[in-house]
């Protein structure tokens, strides 16, 4: 009896996921597999006219990115904009999160909206301003270095800077998200924790320290991992700022797949890129959550 | 009843009406996608076409050339491509691969064919066929302050390497610190090739299926190149860190570069009214015995998509654009210089000395390989010249590393020729 009110639910439930499954295999499932098919392929210009100019070449495409210098050029320049850009917003954003959310609440507000700003404002108008930010002789950075004595720097035409330079912009373009996330997180925490701990005699160091950031640990993780799998993707900065240039320096390794893939049309050659690329924040993901996971037990 | 029955019978009608009015049993609709500002302007051409062509009519896409390119392909996958487009000339091998193109050798006579710059017309040639008709051509030269170079005491421009680096020297000695004599934008793959061209470099061997970039020929041009930068002629800046090229040439941060015909008509608007007679162009140095250096050709080509169904108005469009009367229209419109030399010698186009200086140095062009994988070879290029300049590979390092990268990216043509030759071998 039970039996068949179960099997007619889980018909109804199956009947009612169907459409988003569906969805999902038809636009996800499906075109994440034709790519690894495609990654097992030479499939370019040729074999666009012509599919008798295919070859399926296994795993070579693969192999091909071991040996791929500007592969491995892209992997560290990915990895060094990785591992300066994610620390660098997070902390960003969390000490504008906590000013802002101390500060008055007119002034907040406005605050909140300028931080946000950036956000909102599309990337191509703000790269133009950028660009004369940069600029090695009439950037407004220049005249501020030059202020403290410094000599002019070419920031995006010096191939040691440029990838530091995109980073200041990428965390300037994208910290405001996460302190929104920041901020709703700390208004979530109990006013009564605070007055508990006031009473205590906690100062404002102990009371950050022993209920702010405990309370924002799982916020934090999240906003880590996203930005974390955010910056794995970096490709519009440096595609509308300095083309991967100055001599490579700024090429990212989803710039790489596009120039790859709709620039040459070698589609077979980026489709392994991409793999190699969801791999990669597919383990950095799963570490993140590894280390969730972890702390919580601690707790 | 009857009202809705009237208002029923209006409506079928009105949609008989329309359905008729927007397809008349005759009426052929030709689709021209061409780009930029080109884009535009040759809209004013065509009524007079579909005057003359009564039931044609031309439905023009514009198109950003940075778009371009990757839409054609796009269209080609997909199965939309126009009836007839516009072209850059280096796109053409790559077009012929994927089939996409009518080949022109019925719509071009030979008179016609001859009258047409030789080397803009050989970069439409592809595996013995030509495939699209020159529409505008384009190639590189020097645009210069003539102001500039007289101070430094030279009256004419140079006419060979040795030259023109004495003149370089003395310019950049009279700038000053700061400044430089040379532009040589490290985006641009064009000049060491232009240079490689001058030295007869054929970039590739076999039948282009291997990187030549170690032989003497385009090392010495490659070692002539990066001397502009090492004694500090040309500044080691990436084109978007100009602020403004016409305002850096006015103030004499440089005073020359290596530039096509699109200048001509921007110089003329951006340069102060004080500079206007101040800058000059002239054909490439680097030549032997008076003549010009070798330059590129380059430009922009019709074509006809090779399924479009509208073949004959295809190609009467065409015939049509191309027409030197028009080419002639078109370059008072555009200030595109035209590909038949009719439309010059009609127009007295070489009559303005800075015009003529194309006129000259469009008789010695070359095209740079015309492979499907032209535009990586061009970025390859690119990236060595860029690791050479900027001191991060020793050019000899960044010639060999080229030669292997360029290997790499013709394997495949490689693999399509083998195959070929065992198919019509013995």
């Amino acid at each position: 009896m039970s039996g068949g009110v179960e099997s007619r639910q889980a018909r109804a439930g199956a009947a009612l996921a169907a459409p988003a499954l569906l969805l999902i295999g038809g636009f996800f499932v499906l075109p994440v597999a034709a790519a690894f098919l495609l990654s097992l392929t030479d499939f370019d210009i040729y074999a666009i006219a012509d599919r008798d100019r295919l070859r399926v070449v296994g795993l070579d495409n693969y192999a091909a990115l071991l040996r791929d210098r500007l592969f491995w050029t892209a992997l560290a320049n990915t990895t060094v904009f990785v591992a300066l850009a994610t620390p660098l917003s997070l902390a960003l954003s969390l000490a504008t999160a906590l000013a802002v959310t101390a500060a008055a609440v007119r002034a907040a507000s406005l605050f909140r909206t300028l931080f946000f700003l950036p956000v909102v404002t599309s990337l191509v108008a703000v790269a133009v301003v950028w660009r004369y930010l940069y600029h090695p002789r009439f950037g407004l950075l220049n005249y501020l270095i030059g202020l403290v004595g410094l000599s002019p720097q070419d920031w995006l035409g010096d191939a040691r800077l440029a990838l530091p330079a995109l980073v200041v912009l990428a965390v300037w373009k994208n910290f405001g998200f996460n302190m929104v996330v920041f901020m709703a997180a700390l208004q979530a925490i109990p006013a009564t924790l605070y007055e508990a701990a006031s009473v205590d005699g906690a100062g404002a160091r102990t009371q950050f320290a022993r209920i702010t950031l405990p309370m924002l640990r799982p916020t934090l993780l999240f906003v880590a991992a996203m930005t974390l799998i955010g910056n794995f993707q970096l490709f519009a900065e440096p595609y509308v700022m300095t083309r991967g240039g100055p001599n490579d320096a700024t090429l990212s390794i989803v710039l790489y797949m596009y120039e790859q893939g709709f620039r040459w049309w070698n589609l077979g050659y980026a489709s392994a890129i991409a793999f190699v690329l969801f791999f990669l924040v597919l383990v950095a993901s799963l570490l993140g959550a590894g280390l969730t996971r972890g702390k919580g037990a601690v707790q | 009843m009857t009202r809705l029955r009237r208002a029923v019978h209006t409506l079928l009608a009105a949609a008989l009406l329309a359905a008729a009015g927007c397809a008349p049993p005759n009426e052929q609709e030709l689709r021209l996608w061409a780009m930029g500002r080109e884009g535009e302007l040759v809209q004013r051409l065509l009524p007079e076409f579909e005057r003359a062509h009564p039931g044609v009519r031309v439905r023009v896409q514009q198109l950003p050339w940075s778009a371009a390119h990757e839409k054609l392909l796009t269209a080609f996958v997909g199965g939309s491509m126009p009836d007839v487009f516009q072209v850059g000339t280096t796109w053409i091998p790559e077009l012929v691969a994927l089939g996409a193109l009518a080949p022109l050798d019925a719509h071009l006579n030979a008179d016609d064919a001859a009258d047409i710059f030789p080397g803009i017309l050989e970069a439409s040639r592809v595996d013995g066929r030509l495939w699209a008709m020159p529409w505008y051509v384009d190639t590189r030269l020097l645009f210069y302050r003539a102001d500039l170079l007289r101070a430094a005491g030279w009256a004419e421009p140079p006419q060979d390497w040795d030259g023109w680096r004495l003149a370089l020297q003395g310019v950049r000695a009279a700038a000053g610190p700061g400044r430089y004599a040379l532009l040589l934008p490290l985006s641009e793959w064009q000049p060491p090739v232009i240079l490689a061209f001058q030295r007869g470099a054929p970039l590739l061997r076999g039948a282009d299926e291997w990187g030549d970039f170690q032989a003497p020929a385009f090392r010495q041009a490659f070692m002539f190149y990066l001397s502009f930068f090492r004694d500090g002629l040309a500044p080691t800046r990436a084109e978007g860190q100009l602020a403004n090229l016409y305002q850096d040439f006015a103030d004499g941060f440089f005073s020359a570069l290596i530039t096509g015909p699109w200048n001509l008509s921007e110089m003329a608007a951006r340069l102060p009214a004080g500079l206007q007679d101040a800058w000059a162009t002239a054909p490439m140095p680097g030549g032997s015995g008076g003549e010009p250096g070798l330059s590129i050709a380059g430009g922009a080509s019709l074509a006809v998509h090779a399924d479009s169904p509208h073949q004959a108005a295809a190609w009467q469009l065409v015939e049509y654009l191309a027409a030197p009367q028009r080419q002639l229209e078109f370059y008072r419109l555009s200030g595109d210089l035209p590909a038949r030399r009719a439309a010059w010698t009609a127009g007295r186009l070489a009559d303005d000395p800075r015009v003529a200086a194309f006129w000259r140095q469009l008789g010695y062009v070359r095209t740079p390989p015309r492979v499907p994988e032209g535009e990586r070879i061009a970025t390859a290029i690119n990236r060595a010249a860029e690791a050479a300049v900027r001191g991060d590979a020793t050019p000899e390092a960044a010639l060999a590393r080229l030669d292997s990268e360029v290997d790499a990216i013709l394997a495949k043509r490689r693999w399509l020729l083998a195959r070929q030759r065992a198919e019509t071998g013995p």
